[in-house]
């Protein structure tokens, strides 16, 4: 049927979208392998949800493909697809059990009724909820609302789960148990994940790979640590992570005069009250306790810098030196060195 | 939640005030229900004449009469037969209507949706008269049809209304989750839209009923003298009857009201209703 890559679980080729007279997707290209978690992660209206939502056919693109496991599925309705959705507001149908929510995708496929209660009991009990098979879902917590629109996506056995914020509506604690579960699921059933957040916590801890999204086109597109360590565009630094950021220019170990972008993470900043080589005479202005960690505002050759600590944390008035470990150079918003 | 705190304050609140509340009560009761109990005391009693203060005596006549008068019993077979007739094409013209203004943006949606209610908001007098004229022209006077036409139009703003917010309350994720579960269109429809929407639905299915069954207006100017419905056949009743025979009457016209508003009770008191309104 195509040319694509049978070993892709999912593959975007040149997708457009014009949504209102404004280009929400630009040109966009993404392959996710198969059983591969990749996270689409960027502000508000930077067309992730878009792309998820052409990704499970609820929107055509303009332009470009989609291709599913080697099936181009681009002019397929969402009933046709072998995607499974988990709505970000659960979508959970009211009238019906959760037993009957999560039985809906198979009795629509007309499966004998032994099949379908087989099914539903292991899709329910792959996320703990055989108890709640009678309740209505206004009669359970918004974790557990979660957990049915995830057995409702995965009794499809699809060949991709696609997540919409799914831990959006759920307090911080919840959030983060929930994420290590669906994490561990995917893990173990192996299956081809696509998953939007605006939260980088989230993305950085649960994807294989992340694909940073600005203003409908991917920014980079890479496994957590490099995105961290390396983020190939300014949008990237700025938006992972903590960032010092200076106009001029990065050698010798200090900020110097110039024309470019300077990048600096706080965690590769640190003050000793004796020299080290490299080190910049600094002043200590401000010590914020932060829980784990301190952040340590810092003033150094008439800049301003902020460092994360978590020993050897100075005075307020101290003076030492500040030793910048690592910085990040950019020349019109693209990666141009690390120093 | 209103239910408890009304209670508290009656609690709280002194003896005067609770009896000058409970006097007020018994007198709206009085005043709703009054009138009533004095229909249905009627409807048995062989006279009951000023000054006296207990009826002269009881008596099943007056149900009998009706029972025998051939031209009562077929304005009672009218309307049964007519006013289902008239929900059931008023929900086949008006639910896809309703469909269409909740989930469509078209051209002049607001002001079909906005005219619908004016069409209401005016004495309909006027506009059964113009209607006359154009039924006399295609030789709809006196006729079933003629009526169905006139008692439909009295149901459109019920049927096109309450169904439309029901549809708009209708989350699109929950459309979308069916679509995404495998469900054809048509399928989603069916399983969701209108299984949700269907306290809505129902309510306007009673609604309309109500309206065609005690239409008397148009049905008046349409129908008489060929055709009497219930409710036209009391203006004959309250002038050449006995007052015990359209005491009667009432109280058979009023059967349908009951049972459907009983049954109905559920639907409009449990909110459906009350949240359904909220077109935009």
């Amino acid at each position: 049927m195509s040319i694509a890559n049978e070993s892709l679980g999912l593959e975007l080729i040149g997708l457009n979208k014009i949504l209102g007279g404004r280009i929400i997707i630009e040109n966009l290209d993404l392959s996710v392998k198969k059983g591969e978690m990749v996270s689409l992660l960027g502000p508000s209206g930077c067309g992730k949800t878009t792309t998820l939502r052409m990704i499970a056919g609820f929107l055509r693109p303009d332009a470009g493909r989609v291709i599913l496991t080697g099936n181009d599925v681009t002019t397929l309705g969402p009933d046709k697809r072998p995607s499974a959705m988990v709505f970000q507001n659960y979508a959970l149908w009211p009238h019906m059990s959760v037993f009957k929510n999560v039985a809906y995708p198979l009795k629509i496929r007309k499966m004998s009724k032994n099949e379908i209660i087989k099914r539903v009991h292991e899709a329910l009990g792959m996320v703990n909820l055989m108890h709640h098979k009678d309740s209505r879902p206004s009669q359970i917590s918004g974790g557990e609302q979660q957990r049915v629109a995830l057995a409702r996506a995965l009794v499809q056995e699809p060949d991709i789960l696609l997540l919409d914020e799914p831990l959006s509506n759920l307090d911080a604690k919840l959030r983060i148990k929930v994420r290590e579960d669906i994490r561990d699921l995917q893990r173990r059933l192996g299956i081809t994940t696509v998953i939007v957040t605006h939260d980088q916590d989230e993305a950085l801890s649960i994807s294989d790979r992340i694909a940073v999204m600005s203003d409908g086109k991917i920014e980079q597109f890479a496994n957590p640590q490099a995105l961290y360590d390396e983020p190939s565009t300014e949008f990237v630094a700025n938006f992972i992570g903590s960032l010092n950021r200076y106009t001029g220019d990065f050698y010798e170990g200090r900020i110097q005069n110039g024309d470019k972008v300077v990048g600096i993470r706080p965690e590769d900043v640190y003050f000793t009250a004796n020299n080290v080589p490299d080190g910049q005479p600094a002043t200590v202005d401000l010590v914020v306790p932060r829980g784990h960690f301190y952040e340590v505002y810092l003033s150094s050759n008439g800049y301003k810098i902020r460092s994360f600590m978590s020993s050897e944390i100075p005075q307020v008035g101290e003076n030492g030196f500040v030793k910048i470990s690592k910085a990040l150079v950019y020349i019109g918003g693209k990666l141009a060195k690390v120093a | 939640m209103t239910k408890t705190q009304t209670k508290l304050n009656l609690q709280s609140n002194s003896w005067l005030v609770r009896i000058l509340l409970l006097g007020f009560l018994a007198f709206m009761a009085l005043f709703i229900l009054g009138p009533l109990i004095w229909l249905a005391i009627r409807a048995f009693v062989t006279g009951w004449t000023f000054p006296n203060l207990f009826p002269d005596g009881f008596t099943l006549r007056w149900w009998k009469v009706i029972a025998g008068d051939e031209s009562l019993i077929n304005a009672i077979k009218n309307s049964l037969i007519i006013s289902p007739i008239v929900v059931i094409v008023s929900a086949v013209i008006c639910l896809p209507a309703a469909y269409a203004f909740s989930r469509y943006e078209f051209w002049g949606r607001k002001t079909f949706i906005i005219g619908i209610f004016a069409a209401n908001a005016f004495p309909k007098i006027g506009l059964y008269a113009s209607i006359a004229t154009l039924f006399y022209t295609l030789n709809l006077m006196g006729t079933i049809l003629g009526v169905i036409i006139i008692q439909v139009l009295g149901t459109i703003i019920y049927m096109t209304w309450i169904p439309a917010a029901a549809f708009s309350s209708v989350s699109r994720n929950l459309e979308d989750a069916a679509r995404d579960a495998g469900a054809s269109k048509i399928r989603v429809f069916w399983d969701i839209t209108l299984r949700l929407a269907m306290p809505g639905i129902l309510v306007a299915l009673v609604m309309s009923f109500l309206a065609a069954f005690d239409e008397a207006q148009g049905t008046y100017l349409v129908g008489v003298p060929t055709l009497y419905t219930m409710p036209t056949k009391m203006y004959a009743l309250v002038l050449n009857y006995p007052v015990q025979i359209s005491a009667v009457f009432s109280l058979l016209l009023a059967i349908p009201s009951v049972i459907l508003i009983t049954m109905a009770r559920k639907q409009i008191i449990g909110g459906q209703l009350a949240d359904g309104f909220q077109i935009k």
